[in-house]
């Protein structure tokens, strides 16, 4: 195994709220390998963005606080970082992908200009015209046509597809080595969408960045990532790779998430969600935090918290289920199309 | 990849422009087949640009549409114009006495008429014109600046110094604005026109502070800011590069506003002998110079004496106002309509 590029060991973020504390990271630890691409999935609220913001210090403090963890990037722990250090290493080394890509552009600023911002907030001495070149040749890159006049264009008038990729250029103009991107296709439709990861793509191969994809869509997650985490309230229930975490899951919360997708083969009259609701995170249930919801819970479930333990389905596949050996032979419903 | 959209060709470059839609409608362009393409060539034909326009492209449309801000901005361009080249408009000096035309009425030498010493009351309204000008646009220049930076700070930073930034404005804004400049003036001896724009500076900042504060509020929330914060950005380049240029709007016009205010709180204060003391002239000078001389030797009232330089101070005040409207219509991007 190569060193991994970032190691994040017990990272515990919390927000305090006026009903209480709210658990909205609780003791993720996981590592990210040079040029591979790691997809954080899971539904609204279970940490999967807050995890990631946390690294570039950009959750509010307060409400936010970062508990306990650490998170060693080069050999830095970026949650100790210095305010000024942190910035250089924004946009630098570390670069973020945002959700929208309507809001995240500043409406009375060219496009060029916000993206040669990127490269003169870390580079001030670099001179106008080379910024221009290398902003236009960026927008070309990541399929911008006509990008000598886009680039003196402003956002309301490019479409979502194409802040979407202005975007993208903003990130990867200092050629990071982590790439974050943050649900970077939520916003957009189901076309655009295939575009955009496409781009995502070309991108990572010229930067050969290493990304985190936070995304609540399995599809994209099966078609862009090497490796997944599982995030549920807080925590991560299973981790493995693209592959064994498709063929063979190993918690009842994967299994739940994919049996709840339609499956566009057979013509379904009902699709199959998880019951119940996703738990409070101030309020988090005793044990394990799937277990009012899971159909496998018994007794122990309601007193012990399950560790995330490697189970045998692939190297480094791992299950926080007290039960998980009860699943093998347990298909999702991509099983099959996996294998 | 498959892009729907022509990426060659004469759309290509205003795909997102309003303009070769609104065209195809307004010229009743419709072509059965390669209908946008014939709006295209009509609009070219109609010798329209299809360059991409940018924000203050159409802010100056809207503005120079606006009728009433242009006949602010010609009325105030002629007012102030006088004010500017005072010395040339004037046929006399401001301050020649001419004893043998005392408070005469006016006549084809004197426009507006003579007062108590005799000097000429157009030459005094110009030069008038002049200080209150100089008045208005100092303070609305430095309270502007004064106002903005205090105002991004709390806005920004929020917390403690939000605080006590804004309970230093709102303590600004309890003070009785005649008491303090009477002690000003009493501490500070015979006010001439930027004695009375400092101490009038120190309480105009405090609208604009907190205009300003309240947008960068909401501003900092925004996802660009995070983006742009999350691409490196600094907490003076994300203020000064990327949130001020959102507030631009607001700013402008109420600076602009705060002319017309300024001039008019001045000519109050010195209508009270409390502001600009003579030989300066002001306007609000001239009319409290017209309080002491109320009848001519004859018996006659001195009308001139009053109404030119007040006649002014409206002209003045309402063609600002006319501008600062104006501003607000054009610098509002929610706008794209045109209007009269």
């Amino acid at each position: 195994m190569p060193e991994p590029l970032l190691a994040i060991d017990n990272l515990v973020v919390e927000f305090k709220t006026e009903d209480g504390i709210v658990h909205a990271v609780d003791g993720v630890s996981y590592e990210l390998y040079p040029g591979e691409t790691l997809g954080i999935v899971g539904e609204s609220g279970s940490g999967k963005s807050v995890s990631t913001l946390a690294l570039l210090g950009l959750i509010p403090q307060p409400p936010g606080r970062i508990v306990s963890g650490t998170a060693m990037f080069k050999g830095r722990d970026l949650l100790r970082l210095k305010k000024k250090e942190l910035r250089r290493v924004r946009g630098n080394e570390v670069a973020m992908i945002f959700q929208d890509p309507m809001t995240s552009l500043n409406p009375v600023l060219s496009v060029g200009f916000q993206l040669g911002e990127a490269i003169k907030t870390h580079f001030p001495d670099e001179k106008d015209d080379a910024v221009k070149k290398r902003v236009v040749d960026l927008l070309r890159l990541v399929g911008v046509p006509n990008a000598e006049t886009r680039f003196n264009q402003y956002p309301h008038e490019f479409s979502g597809g194409m802040r979407q990729r202005a975007m993208i250029a903003m990130a990867i103009t200092n050629s990071p080595s982590l790439l974050i991107a943050d649900e970077p296709t939520t916003a957009l439709d189901v076309t655009i969408q295939a575009q955009v990861l496409e781009v995502m793509k070309r991108v990572q191969q010229e930067t050969e960045a290493a990304t985190i994809l936070i995304t609540h869509d399995l599809g994209i997650v099966a078609e862009m990532c090497d490796r997944v985490l599982v995030m549920y309230a807080g925590h991560i229930v299973e981790t493995g790779t693209v592959e064994t975490i498709f063929r063979a899951p190993r918690h009842p919360y994967t299994i739940g998430l994919m049996n709840s997708l339609p499956k566009l083969t057979e013509d379904e009259e009902w699709l199959e969600p998880i019951t119940g609701a996703p738990p409070s995170l101030i309020d988090l249930p005793p044990g394990c935090p799937f277990h009012p919801r899971c159909f496998l819970a018994r007794e122990k479930c309601r007193q012990e918290n399950p560790p995330l333990a490697p189970v045998d389905v692939g190297a480094g596949h791992a299950s926080a289920c007290h039960f998980s050996e009860e699943l093998i032979g347990r298909k999702s419903k991509f099983s099959e199309a996996v294998a | 990849m498959t892009d729907l959209r022509p990426t060659q060709g004469p759309m290509a470059p205003s795909d997102d422009s309003v303009f070769p839609a609104t065209q195809a409608i307004e010229g009743e362009v419709i072509a059965p087949e390669g209908s946008i393409v014939a709006a295209v060539d009509d609009t070219q034909a109609a010798g329209l640009e299809l360059k991409a326009r940018s924000q203050w492209s159409y802010a100056r449309m809207r503005f120079f549409r606006h009728r009433l801000a242009m006949v602010g901005l010609v009325g105030l361009v002629i007012i102030f114009g006088a004010g500017i080249f005072a010395g040339v408009v004037s046929p006399y000096s401001y301050a020649e006495i001419d004893l043998t035309h005392i408070l005469q009425g006016p006549t084809h030498a004197h426009w507006f008429g003579t007062d108590a010493l005799g000097r000429d009351q157009f030459t005094r309204v110009v030069w008038g014109i002049r200080t209150s000008m100089e008045v208005g646009v100092f303070v609305a220049i430095v309270s502007t600046v004064v106002g903005l930076i205090i105002g991004a700070v709390a806005g920004y930073y929020g917390g403690w110094l939000d605080n006590l930034l804004m309970r230093v404005t709102d303590l600004v804004l309890t003070l009785p604005l005649l008491a303090v400049l009477l002690t000003a003036t009493a501490l500070l001896g015979q006010g001439n026109q930027w004695r009375v724009s400092l101490i009038l500076v120190f309480f105009f900042w405090t609208g604009i502070a907190r205009v300003v504060r309240g947008i960068f509020l909401s501003l900092r929330e925004k996802e660009y800011v995070e983006a742009a914060k999350a691409s490196g950005a600094g907490d003076a380049r994300l203020m000064f590069r990327h949130i001020l240029p959102n507030t631009l709007g607001p700013i402008v016009v109420n600076a602009t506003l705060a002319v017309g205010t300024a001039i008019l709180v001045e000519a109050a204060l010195s209508f009270l002998n409390f502001g600009i003391k003579p030989p300066t002239p002001s306007l609000g000078v001239l009319v409290n110079d017209a309080q002491q001389s109320p009848q001519t030797p004859t018996g006659g009232t001195t009308w001139w004496l009053t109404i030119f330089p007040g006649l002014t101070i409206v002209a003045i005040v309402l063609c600002v106002n006319f501008l600062g409207d104006g501003l607000r219509d054009a610098l509002d991007p929610t706008q794209r309509r045109m209007r009269a």
